[in-house]
């Protein structure tokens, strides 16, 4: 009884110790950010931004809605479509900064509304314009917007994007799309153009050109990355680890959220979407997940019996001292 | 020349005998090594430790196979190389990160235990010195270590770290940089505490295990009681079969069948941690790789160095600095602050009874204040705990003074 009382002590420290060095400690230093369901109605950014740009957010993102709520026509979008696929191709190049990226599933991994907004003004959409004082027409793809005017316009081609362009989508697929233009991941064999390709080294000199000139093509995408967007933006082979997930769920969803002013635009994930990014920031941040889950009941059974027969072997030991 | 019997066969036990003394080894090291029976579980914490040093010189070893000390690597030799392509380095690498972590609650469970009990009074010195002798080793095994994944804690608490050899006024900045071989944390750095980590510190530490176990065989092991008992009488009672009577148990197997059952329950708990709980022990900021140019938000020690941490950071810099050598060196005289002749749980000692307490609930305080970020009330909490820090040990010698003699 004596022991238990001794050992009651002991763990009731412990046990604030801890508290107080982690939930406690962690709840303090960092801001706590609530999410907005991954819902894209600008209620964030009139919050965050500045008082004179209250009512313009506001009026755009009412028209959003306006949009939102038309029929949408896949049909006719296709050929809107077409004028996407100006920049956003197969083996698209760097434009003003950053490279189009593919929107092969563009349908099943980002939200309509944000879709639709993406459309009517690129920067207040994934709300970076203040990153734009001289107007949002100088986003990379700020000239869309004299490109596609029409709302009905903009309701058929998002139509289009969510039955055409909605295939199943694998987490390595999403994070290509949604994050890989600007974000390498090294550990996933990833750079911003993508999945590095095999090469082999010439047996004589022991060089491998061709890597060395992709990595050159790396090299000048990122310093023209870095140029636009102010530095180059982080590596996520093990983001996962290095932020909770909370964290990154909220920041994805609104970069301001957490970091004020910060170059990166919201990508409008949607939950298919997010969902499948985190996954796959999970399988190169922290991939012994599975191994880890698999491994740990053994070893622990193992240490019970350990524990249940040294438990016996004490007793016939201090069977005659006591 | 020693007496050598000639028709012993090799290595049988009487050619052993002749040449090592088997027979006396065993029987002072272990079977004849008297221990007290009035003990509770926390009589085996040095075995704890001893098994969970045992744990971190395996895995390290392991880690050390793949590990590669190089600014440019090092980051990816440890998250990508040993947690994904080596077979269970994940495995080792979180038994080495959380035993790094818990090997300090251990410690001081272990100091506090001999704190309580008054386990460094007269004939056992020796003892607490090798022990706090220990800690300091570990301390600086535990920050060496800290540095190798050359993650963003790592390299910032190594730049505030060996900024505090330039002395706050004394600016002794070329000590800074003698001890980082460059201006700030680069290669130079990484590969001398490189070889602090798995060379000089662990056989230091090795060297002072076994000093600290020399020192335990005279004066022996305390007691619940603190009860001063004539342990060859005891053991004579005891090896005349009257085990009942004799106050005293042999090492080996009595006292260590507890001591491997204690190790038991506690590898439940610890493997708990290897597999389903390990981020407590690895900061996220950590896995951020090193950027000189890029300062974190909040840079905090390890939860085990933040008692200490706090003690120099809400005084200006120069006592600052004062108050934190002092954190670091009082406990070593703890043996000769303490006057009452008094060996006894703290629980009757009177005065010193609060005394402990506060001083525990006090290092409490100070480690939930040296995570926090400086600001307000954190400050002054951690102000006026650091204050009463020092307090506490300037009234040890006076209320222990005063103690009664029991």
């Amino acid at each position: 009884m004596r022991e238990l009382k001794i050992f009651a002590i002991v763990a009731a420290f412990t046990l604030i110790l801890y508290w107080g060095v982690e939930p406690f400690a962690h709840s303090q230093m960092h801001k706590h950010v609530e999410g907005n369901n991954l819902v894209y109605n600008g209620k964030v950014d009139m919050e965050e931004c500045a008082a004179d740009k209250k009512e313009s957010k506001k009026a755009f993102w009412d028209d959003v809605q306006k949009i939102a709520d038309l029929k949408g026509d896949p049909v006719a979008g296709e050929g809107t479509y077409a004028m996407c696929m100006g920049c956003h191709m197969e083996g698209a190049v760097n434009m003003g900064g950053v490279t189009p990226p593919s929107l092969e599933h563009a349908g099943a991994i980002y939200d309509k509304n944000f879709l639709i907004a993406l459309i009517k003004d690129p920067a207040i959409a994934t709300n970076v314009d203040h990153t734009y004082p001289n107007g949002t027409m100088l986003h990379p793809m700020g000239s869309i917007s004299t490109m596609v005017t029409q709302p009905q316009d903009i309701a058929n081609v998002v139509a289009y994007l969510q039955t055409k362009k909605a295939g199943e989508v694998t987490p390595k697929e999403a994070f290509t799309e949604a994050c890989g233009r600007c974000h390498a991941n090294r550990y996933g064999g990833l750079t911003q153009l993508g999945e590095i390709p095999k090469t082999k080294s010439n047996i004589k000199t022991g060089k491998d050109l061709d890597r060395m000139k992709y990595d050159q093509k790396v090299a000048e995408e990122q310093a023209s990355l870095a140029e636009y967007l102010g530095k180059l933006p982080p590596d996520l082979s093990i983001i996962y680890r290095a932020r909770s997930e909370h964290f990154l769920h909220t920041f994805i969803e609104d970069p301001q959220s957490q970091l004020p002013g910060t170059a990166m635009p919201r990508t409008g994930l949607n939950e298919e979407g997010m969902e499948k990014v985190l996954a796959y920031l999970e399988e190169t941040g922290d991939s012994s997940k599975q191994q880890r889950e698999a491994v740990g009941p053994y070893v622990l059974i193992f240490f019970i019996v350990f524990t249940f027969l040294a438990l016996l072997w004490k007793k016939y030991q201090w069977r005659d001292v006591h | 020349m020693a007496h050598f019997d000639e028709k012993a066969k090799p290595f049988s036990h009487q050619w052993l005998n002749d040449r090592l003394a088997v027979d006396t080894l065993k029987r002072v090291l272990s079977t004849e090594y008297w221990i007290p029976k009035n003990i509770n579980f926390l009589w085996a914490m040095g075995m704890v430790l001893a098994a969970t040093f045992g744990l971190l010189l395996i895995s390290g070893i392991f880690l050390l196979m793949y590990y590669q000390p190089n600014v440019n690597t090092a980051f990816d030799s440890v998250n990508y190389t040993i947690m994904t392509e080596v077979g269970y380095g994940w495995l080792w690498r979180h038994i080495h990160g959380v035993g790094a972590s818990i090997v300090f609650l251990i410690i001081y469970i272990h100091m506090f235990t001999g704190i309580y009990y008054g386990s460094y009074k007269k004939g056992r010195e020796l003892i607490w010195i090798s022990g706090m002798l220990l800690f300091v080793l570990f301390s600086a095994e535990a920050f060496s270590g800290y540095m190798l994944p050359w993650g963003q804690m790592s390299y910032w608490a190594g730049m505030v770290i060996t900024n505090l050899f330039s002395g706050g006024s004394l600016h002794a900045d070329f000590l800074v940089e003698w001890i980082r071989g460059d201006y700030v944390p680069g290669q130079a750095f990484l590969n001398r505490f490189f070889m602090l980590h798995v060379l000089l510190l662990p056989l230091a530490i090795i060297g002072v295990i076994v000093l600290h176990f020399g020192t335990l065989r005279i004066p022996h092991v305390n007691n619940q009681t603190g009860e001063a008992i004539d342990f060859e009488e005891a053991a004579e009672l005891y090896k005349a079969g009257k085990k009942k009577e004799s106050k005293v148990i042999p090492f080996n197997p009595v006292f260590l069948s507890k001591d491997v059952f204690v190790m038991g329950v506690y590898f439940i708990l610890f493997f708990y941690l290897v597999f389903y709980h390990f981020e407590f022990a690895m900061d996220p900021v950590n896995f951020d790789p090193a950027d000189g140019l890029k300062t974190p938000a909040h840079i905090y020690p390890e939860w085990y160095f933040l008692w200490s941490y706090e003690i120099l950071r809400p005084f200006p810099t120069d006592p600052g600095l004062i108050a934190f050598g002092f954190a670091q060196v009082i406990f070593f005289l703890l043996p000769f602050l303490d006057r009452s002749p008094n060996v006894a749980p703290a629980g009757r000692r009177g005065m010193f009874n609060l005394w402990f307490w506060l001083m525990l609930v006090d290092m409490i305080v100070l480690t939930f204040m040296g995570k926090l970020p400086p600001e307000g009330i954190w400050s002054t909490i951690g102000l006026v705990a650091a204050i009463t820090f020092i307090g506490l040990w300037v009234a040890l010698p006076i209320i222990t003074k005063l103690e009664k003699k029991l």
